[in-house]
């Protein structure tokens, strides 16, 4: 006989797949067998249907597709004995799905049985209808299986209610029927049904409010009494397990309590009895045992608070998690986590196990471990919870590094009570994770090294030695290099030295190699270069005698296949070389970055649609790196954000200044930088930072625009400003630094067309002037320079100027140049503003003003629309 | 809701018993199938039952050469899932009599009878063995 006619037998079959040696003689058997059974569906075998049925239901298992045998479950299914059916209905179940519209045509099929004599057959169905109907079957057959959940055999009511729920997920609308039938269900003494029952209890009031307030007024004490008498009952051969009767009924019974008894106090008060009962006296060395202690103990921190019993239940856990046993252990901690909420002193005691969970060998443990302790850090407890952490760092496998990395890093930041101690730690974490750190970590703690000043010494000690041992870490190299070139004379004078460091002698040469290295290194990314080179030159200027090495280095860029490194190349070569008596000026020491701002900034974005200026410029001495009082933030003027003065001033610039960079363009080989929180990241000006408006008219500054001259030249000190680069017409991606306001009347660029300046706002004490211009190549910008006259013969204070503009424009408002307005027109206030318009061409600029200000004390309010803008701006 | 699968395996991978409770696709329950079972064929006695995958929690135990492995939502009590699975084995042990990968390779139908007895959309519905047992050694007896 053909091996592979329609007559095999099941086994047969399996004995042949399990005789193939390879996969290539598997899919051959399958194949072959599929053609048979195909052969037999066409010719419309009768006897050997089930056989096929069971051998098609194999191969679905063993992954190959199945569906020509989808109608073959429906005659199955039709036919009228109980083996041929049986299988019809599992087949259905496992080879058909609700969404398949093969469905609807067992509808009629199903709905006989479910009427049928025979009881065992109306269980078929309604366990195939509880497996996989669809909706509108759920809706057919619904009163059916209502009618069902009242028959005389208990079989046949535990898998009605089943249905039920399948029914009530599918249609919620059908929930209310089943509320009454439900309610005699819970009465029940077979425990199949009261299971089954009490599940479809719990669905119900998951989907229908009014259920729960139902069962919560009528069956709360019912079920109180029927746990109780599960609990005191005597030993039932049927249902025991280690010991205990039926611990899965208690365990839904108690699910069920939960549900009714969250968020209302009587049903609560009314479980207490019960709750301590099970809790005190389940045995709890057998996995039954512990499975209801876990849920009782689960029910206890839902329900409304009870001391006593949430005690009861912390000493539960406390038990498990001294267990040896790692599903104990795990349970617990999952229970802990929300056991913090409730009780946070009780579970610190726990603090101890809980971190020997951290290293546990298991490393679902270890996850959950983690959370908890990240959950439990707090001021007190930081520094030798971080130790431990760090540490364990060291030792730990590198799939869990990230997640250690980012929660070490998060508890530092939140909790460090003294500056020297967080930079402590960041440098240790650097130091062994550098690489899981993530960039705004890395930012953040460069913001805060700045800030400390009395720590820069320290600091850059601490990262130079740190840098010698490894170097592998990217981030750590990153942060190194940065202030090796900001605070490179304070490693070399040893200076700010704390009484707890070790002495340690670099020379300028030593600094030198070390950022150099930096560079050298295969690893080091576009990011960590371009540093280094900044770095470099910054070092050039500290340390004059090295500038020639320096100079080498930086020139060794010059060819560069990635436009970034040779750009910088390019021009620090050409400060270096012909600019030395600015070198010094242009790198200068940062100003410090204010931290709140920062922060800020990182927790939000700032809305745009009115753009306000405080219109307080601080002029700060030139050079100096004095913490500001104004915060300064802007040094990135991103475009959205609102901008803030910045802290320097003055009439020359301090640090090296980006230029303005045309908005729409970006060069070619940059990482753009995060929308509006990475301060740092373009201070380092890595990305091209879109639209800069640095209203950098001052006298020194010449602004790039159209001439492709990237690089600020004090216009009073240099002879020859221009620098014929090779640099591409877009943008130039300086460092930008600084944005140094300028107090004086800014110049107009000599880009783009002019347009007729107008008088934007009159009023009998107050003239605003708008003077345009453009660039360009960027024809929907228009830099508007604003000027305000006072009119009157009183002094103007505390002057505010602010604009709002309708969504299809962008303002940005730079600070203005002071704010107090000398009377009858002695003296003006100046502010820039840039509009982006991006219906340029079809709408016309429009712009409505509030200007504020305070004349003897007295505060006056101006409002006005501008609708003179020229037309095609 | 509850369990959403219910997979038995052996060591070297095989799939001996599928049921599903929610719908996926060939490929998605291959790709599933592989990646689960691999991770908990990887772990070793000393370590806990429960691997959290995705978004659901996989309660495994190991039974001689076969490994039952329990897909169940988050919120599901794992211990009573380990309490499920040595229910189910000792319901085919009274039924086969010493059961064996081989029993429930060649009576693949008997052994997801039982299984549709005592689970039904991912709830527990019976945990009475007799009960369990009674409708299939009917359906022996008559044919």
């Amino acid at each position: 006989m053909n091996p592979f006619s329609s007559g095999t037998r099941l086994r047969d079959m399996i004995r042949a797949i399990r005789a193939c040696k390879t996969a290539a003689e598997e899919r051959a058997v399958v194949r072959k067998e599929c053609a048979a059974i195909r052969a037999a569906i066409n010719e419309n075998d009768q006897d050997y249907r089930h056989r096929n049925l069971a051998k098609l239901m194999f191969i679905h298992m063993l992954g190959y597709p199945t569906h020509f045998g989808q109608m073959e479950c429906l005659k199955l299914i039709a036919s009228p004995g109980f083996p041929e059916k049986r299988i019809g209905y599992l087949g259905l179940m496992l080879l058909l799905d609700e969404r398949q519209e093969v469905l609807m045509l067992v509808t009629n099929s199903v709905k006989q049985d479910l009427n049928h004599t025979n009881q065992y057959i109306v269980g078929l169905a309604l366990c195939a209808l509880g497996n996989i109907c669809s909706a509108e079957m759920a809706r057919d057959l619904a009163p059916e299986v209502e009618r069902l959940l009242q028959f005389r055999d208990p079989n046949i009511r535990k898998k009605a209610a089943l249905c039920s729920i399948r029914i009530i997920k599918k249609v919620p609308d059908l929930a209310e029927n089943f509320i009454n039938p439900v309610a005699a269900l819970l009465k029940e003494k077979h425990h199949g049904v009261l299971i089954t029952g009490v599940q479809l209890c719990t669905d119900l009031c998951k989907v229908s409010p009014e259920a729960l307030e139902y069962f919560r007024k009528k069956c709360t004490d019912g079920l109180v009494r029927t746990l109780r008498d599960l609990v005191n009952s005597p030993y039932a051969p049927e249902y025991d397990i280690a010991g205990i009767t039926d611990p899965f009924l208690h365990i839904r019974l108690l699910k069920l309590l939960r549900v009714l008894g969250q968020g209302d106090a009587d049903a609560s008060d009314s479980m207490n009895d019960i709750l301590a009962q099970v809790a005190t006296k389940t045995e709890s060395n057998k996995n039954a045992g512990n499975a209801i202690l876990y849920e009782c103990v689960e029910t206890i921190m839902s329900i409304e608070d009870n001391g006593g019993l949430r005690v009861l239940a912390i000493n539960i856990l406390g038990r498990f998690l001294s267990n040896r046993d790692n599903n104990i252990r795990y349970v617990a901690l999952n229970m802990l986590m929300r056991a913090i909420t409730v009780d946070a002193q009780a579970v610190q005691r726990h603090r101890a196990t809980i971190l020997e969970c951290v290293k546990d060998s298991d490393a679902s443990i270890r996850k959950r471990a983690l959370e908890l302790v990240y959950l439990l850090v707090n001021e007190s407890n930081v520094k030798p919870l971080t130790k431990e952490l760090v540490d364990y760092l060291e030792v730990s496998d590198q799939d869990f590094k990230g997640d250690l990395t980012a929660k070490v890093c998060s508890i530092i930041e939140k909790f460090s009570p003294e500056k020297s101690w967080y930079i402590d730690q960041m440098l240790k974490v650097l130091t062994e994770a550098g690489n899981f750190v993530k960039d705004e970590v890395w930012h953040a703690l460069v913001v805060v090294i700045s800030n400390a000043s009395d720590l820069h010494g320290y600091t850059v000690r601490a990262l130079f030695r740190a840098l010698q041992t490894t170097a592998e870490q990217e981030s750590l190299v990153r942060v190194a290099v940065w202030c090796i070139g900001e605070y490179g004379d304070l490693l070399v004078n040893n200076a700010g030295r704390l009484n707890v460091e070790d002495p340690i002698t670099v020379t300028e040469s030593d600094a030198v190699d070390i950022v150099e290295s930096a560079i050298k290194r295969h690893a080091s990314d576009l990011t960590t270069k371009s540093m280094a080179l900044i770095a470099l030159l910054k070092l050039s200027s500290r340390f004059p005698s090295c500038s020639g090495r320096i100079k080498d280095i930086v020139v060794q860029h010059k060819g560069s296949l990635v436009l970034e490194l040779q750009q910088r190349s390019l021009e620090f070569n050409s400060i270096i070389e012909k600019h030395q008596n600015i070198r010094s000026a242009l790198v200068e020491r940062m100003p410090v970055l204010d931290e709140a701002t920062f922060g800020g900034r990182r927790a939000s974005s700032l809305p745009n649609t009115v753009s306000t200026s405080s219109g307080t410029a601080v002029k700060l001495p030139n050079g100096v790196a004095k913490p500001s009082a104004a915060p300064l933030v802007d040094l990135l003027d991103l475009s959205d954000d609102v901008p803030a003065p910045s802290s320097s001033g003055g009439d020359f610039l301090q640090d090296l200044l980006g230029v303005n960079l045309p908005p729409a363009t970006q060069s070619g080989t940059n990482q753009t930088p995060k929308a509006g929180t990475d301060v740092l990241l373009d201070l380092l000006s890595i990305g091209s930072t879109p639209a800069q408006d640095n209203n950098l008219s001052t006298p020194d500054i010449l602004s790039s625009g159209q001439d492709n001259k990237p690089i600020i030249a004090s216009l009073d000190v240099l002879a020859a400003p221009s620098l014929t680069h090779t640099t591409s017409s877009t943008a130039s991606n300086m460092m930008d630094l600084l944005d140094g306001l300028d107090p004086a009347p800014p110049k107009p660029v000599e880009n783009g067309p002019a347009y007729p300046s107008i008088v934007a706002f009159e009023s009998s004490s107050l003239r605003l002037t708008f003077n345009f211009s453009k660039q360009p190549g960027n024809p929907q910008t228009t830099m508007i320079s604003g000027t305000f006259t006072n009119l009157s013969s009183n002094l103007f204070t505390d002057f505010v100027f602010q604009a709002a503009v309708p969504k299809f424009l962008q303002l940005h408002l730079d600070p203005a140049s002071g704010n107090s307005l000398p009377a009858s027109g002695n003296g003006t206030i100046t502010q820039s503003l840039k509009v982006t318009n991006s219906q340029h061409g079809k709408k016309p600029l429009v712009m409505r003003l509030r200007i504020a200000y305070k004349v003897d004390g007295k505060d006056v309010l101006e409002e006005g629309q501008i609708n003179n803008f020229p037309r095609d701006l | 809701m509850g369990i959403r699968f219910i997979l038995m395996v052996n060591k070297q991978g095989q799939t001996r018993l599928a049921q599903y409770y929610e719908w996926l696709t060939l490929e998605e329950r291959r790709a599933i199938e592989g990646e689960i079972v691999r991770k908990c064929l990887a772990r070793n006695e000393q370590q806990c039952s429960f691997v959290e995958h995705r978004n659901y929690k996989i309660v495994y135990r190991r039974y001689a050469s076969l490994f039952f492995l329990v897909g169940v939502d988050n919120d599901e009590n794992e211990l009573a899932i380990l309490e499920f699975i040595h229910l189910l084995v000792e319901t085919m042990d009274r039924h086969f009599g010493n059961v064996c990968e081989l029993d429930i390779m060649f009576h693949l139908e008997k052994a997801h009878f039982m299984l549709e007895e005592m689970v039904m959309n991912g709830c527990i519905v019976e945990t009475s063995k007799s009960n369990i047992l009674s409708p299939i050694q009917l359906m022996e007896k008559t044919s």
